[in-house]
């Protein structure tokens, strides 16, 4: 019936507060510790659903713009809900607890795509990996993987072109970037840049000047950080979409960018095990996507 | 979902399914006497259909009609390329607006999401004939052969209809046009995208006035976008426009030269019981029409068609339900995007009935005096040429009659976001996805 035959975990009948739409319980900061695990399960996908649907933006076209501003406003809400119960305050400690502020990467990076090898091997449905570059394309790829006790890892790729490189600056959760600024006149992008937490702001700008030189340094970058996992089979698009376990530290409005500990089936501590050895392919492949999407870009822009 | 039985007294007949191409049709309009009716496409071409207007002889019915046949059809937009941002822009026809007729040629305004025209439809049936010095093919003669001078005649041929583009309005606009509106004062149009509209003189192309623009100094602060604008129909200097969070706004301009501040303010009080993340999408506007009368004012958002009195901004003063039993589905729908469709509505010549689309190439209509609604079914498969379009039904509980749909059997591709209403009678055009369904409500001169 629906388009994409998608599973859903909330699809018990009689009990969707949130796939109903109508019943959502009204919150109060008692209240909310004792909102059902359900609710807040829902509304966790929720949240990542909008998440990635701000991520898809396919940009050969330039996206609908009150499509992303109703999705926005709805991650913006979700975000305000979980704030005022506490959630957010408790995903956000975990994180840092977890994390070491320089492997954060994050931002921009942009060219290493680190797709194929890196995005589908993850725990499929895990690298929340956006698009891949198909000619022409921007697409922004965003690797999210984290867990409790390993470094969360987020890195954002965005394949930048001077005409890109202002958007490509990621806006965090949501390529607020590309996806929305499409006159975007170099000025907002670096007041946006700026007000990106300061564990993003630094490799992000960098990164965004040149990337080709970045390349080297993002390879160092994404060899530390990123879990690459084993290899597996190309995700079935429907599998990617359902994110459930999309790590939420790229859902902060303000591109701060927050983790969570994942509580999902699926386990990156084992993927990361198998972490070292890939790095390095990871880098050359990066190469080779870069030479790849220079070479289109040249094209479009050469015609 | 307040369905009732099909009446006896309208006997909608099925004319004919014309198939445009392969595209999708993404904009439908009658000109202001019907004759004509414009569909865009997805490709960025127009095909314009003419009525017939021949009496077919005999056997005809009181009231007969004719049908509508093709008359031209041309490619308005070109796919185009932003250099700047690297993006493309769609070729896809927005909108389709007619002018006021003015001579015997027809003028249309067809937008994409950045540029908007102006064609000329004009026919010819002469040509001149009898050249000096030009042979009936063109060729030029040979100077000696010509013994005499005679002066061409023009001489009637096959018609031929032309289509020029006259303006080309570029450049106006930095995000994506959703509406374009001709002004009563037969001078001047209005387009509007997502955070901007502007309003034009139909004779100048280099210049637009900026009236509104909701855009934030800082792009991050946006939560707000403009959906849908629309002029007065009598009076020219007021026009609404729709927002994103279920907001109409009227503005005059005569209250300042840029119209940010709005006039009135239409808005429904939100129900805090039915409060859920969906809320405010399902409240976004999609579309917005000025009933002919000019009181009143039609809109469309996700669940419902609400009317509203301009004397009234505290809340509609009517709501019809289109398909209620989506609410406990919002959830998928807006996994599948479908949440984010727009659909549209539009009112009949009395204003008394007004109608709108849905899915499973579904669409309703509902009678403003008795407020009941009847679901009919835009499908080929299902209706033959002049037969009788039976009332369909979505399953919601309570006793299940035959042909009932289930809300899981719903096929959610098959949308119907594109129709108009002829402007003086029951004739009305759907567009479901690449074909175009054209029905009359035809008076049995039987039953007379």
């Amino acid at each position: 019936m629906f388009l994409k035959g998608i599973k859903r975990k909330f699809s018990e009948p009689g009990e969707e507060p949130v796939s109903s739409g109508e019943q959502a319980p009204a919150t109060s900061p008692a209240a909310s510790r004792t909102l059902s695990s359900s609710y807040s399960l829902q509304r966790q996908s929720l949240l990542d659903m909008s998440l990635i649907k701000l991520q898809l933006c396919h940009m050969l076209v330039e996206p609908n713009l009150c499509r992303s501003v109703l999705i926005a406003n709805t991650v913006r809400q979700i975000q305000e809900e979980m704030t005022q119960d506490g959630t957010w305050q408790m995903m956000t400690q975990a994180l840092a607890a977890a994390q070491c502020p320089a492997d954060r990467l994050v931002a921009t990076e942009v060219l290493c795509r680190q797709t194929d090898a890196a995005t589908q091997a993850g725990q499929s449905p895990k690298p929340v990996s956006v698009v891949g570059l198909e000619e022409g394309y921007h697409s922004e790829e965003v690797v999210m993987e984290s867990d409790v006790e390993t470094e969360a890892i987020m890195s954002t790729l965005s394949p930048a072109s001077p005409q890109m490189s202002s958007a490509s600056y990621l806006a965090g959760p949501f390529g607020m970037g590309p996806c929305w600024d499409e006159e975007e006149e170099d000025g907002d992008c670096e007041e946006d840049e700026e007000e990106d937490s300061e564990d993003c702001v630094s490799e992000g700008e960098e990164a965004d000047e040149d990337h080709l030189s970045a390349d080297s340094r993002t390879g160092e970058k994404v060899f530390g950080t990123f879990e690459i996992k084993h290899p597996v089979p190309p995700p079935d698009p429907g599998l990617e979409e359902l994110f459930s376990d999309v790590d939420p530290s790229y859902y902060d409005l303000d591109t701060v960018l927050t983790g969570t500990p994942k509580m999902g089936p699926y386990d990156l501590l084992e993927s990361l095990s198998s972490h070292g050895p890939t790095a390095l392919s990871s880098s050359s492949s990066c190469r080779s996507d870069l030479n790849e999407l220079d070479h289109i870009m040249e094209i479009i822009v050469g015609s | 979902m307040g369905e009732d039985a099909e009446s006896q007294k309208i006997n909608h007949t099925f004319l004919r399914d014309y198939v445009t191409e392969a595209d999708v049709i993404s904009t439908v309009e009658f000109n202001q006497t019907g004759d004509l009716l414009a569909t865009g496409d997805k490709g960025g071409r127009v095909v314009i259909f003419q009525r017939e207007t021949e009496s077919k002889g005999e056997s005809e019915e009181a009231g007969d009609s004719g049908e509508y046949n093709v008359y031209s059809t041309f490619q308005s937009h070109e796919p185009d390329f932003d250099y700047l941002k690297s993006l493309e822009i769609e070729e896809k026809i927005n909108k389709i607006r007619w002018l006021p007729q003015q001579n015997a040629a027809h003028f249309l305004l067809s937008t994409n999401d950045k540029t908007i025209k102006l064609w000329k439809v004009s026919e010819r049936d002469k040509r001149p004939e009898g050249y000096n010095l030009k042979d009936e093919e063109g060729r030029l003669k040979d100077i000696s052969t010509i013994t005499s001078l005679k002066v061409p005649v023009l001489k009637p041929t096959d018609l031929m209809v032309e289509v020029r583009p006259r303006r080309v309005f570029a450049n106006g606009h930095t995000y994506h046009i959703n509406s374009i509106s001709v002004n009563s004062d037969g001078a001047t149009y209005l387009s509007a995208d997502d955070l901007r509209i502007n309003m034009w003189h139909l004779d100048i192309t280099d210049r637009s006035f900026n009236i509104v623009d909701i855009k934030p100094a800082n792009m991050e602060d946006l939560t707000e976008v403009i959906t849908a604008a629309e002029f007065h129909p009598q009076h020219c200097h007021l026009f609404v426009y729709s927002s994103s969070k279920g907001t109409l706004r009227l503005c005059d301009m005569r209250a300042s030269a840029l119209c940010d501040r709005h006039t009135k303010l239409f808005e429904e009080p939100e129900d805090p019981g039915s409060r859920s993340f969906f809320s405010e999408i399902i409240s976004s506007v999609s579309d917005v029409k000025f009933s002919h009368s000019g009181r009143y004012l039609l809109t469309r958002d996700y669940l419902t068609a609400k009317v509203w009195d301009l004397h009234m901004d505290k809340g509609p003063v009517e709501t019809y339900q289109v398909h209620e039993y989506l609410r406990s589905k919002l959830c998928a729908l807006y996994e599948n995007d479908c949440i984010f469709d727009k659909f549209e509505c539009v009112w009949n010549s009395s204003d008394s009935v007004i109608m709108t689309g849905a899915y499973n190439s579904f669409f309703r209509m509902f009678d403003r005096e008795t407020g009941r609604g009847v679901t009919l079914e835009a499908w080929r498969e299902s209706s033959k040429p002049r037969a009788v379009l039976r009332t369909r039904r979505v399953y919601t509980g309570g006793k299940r009659r035959r042909g009932d749909v289930g809300v899981d059997s719903l096929d959610f591709t098959k949308k119907i976001l594109h129709m108009a209403w002829h402007p003086s009678e029951n004739i009305i055009a759907i567009a479901a996805t690449n074909n175009l369904y054209i029905f009359q409500d035809r008076v049995n001169a039987e039953g007379q």
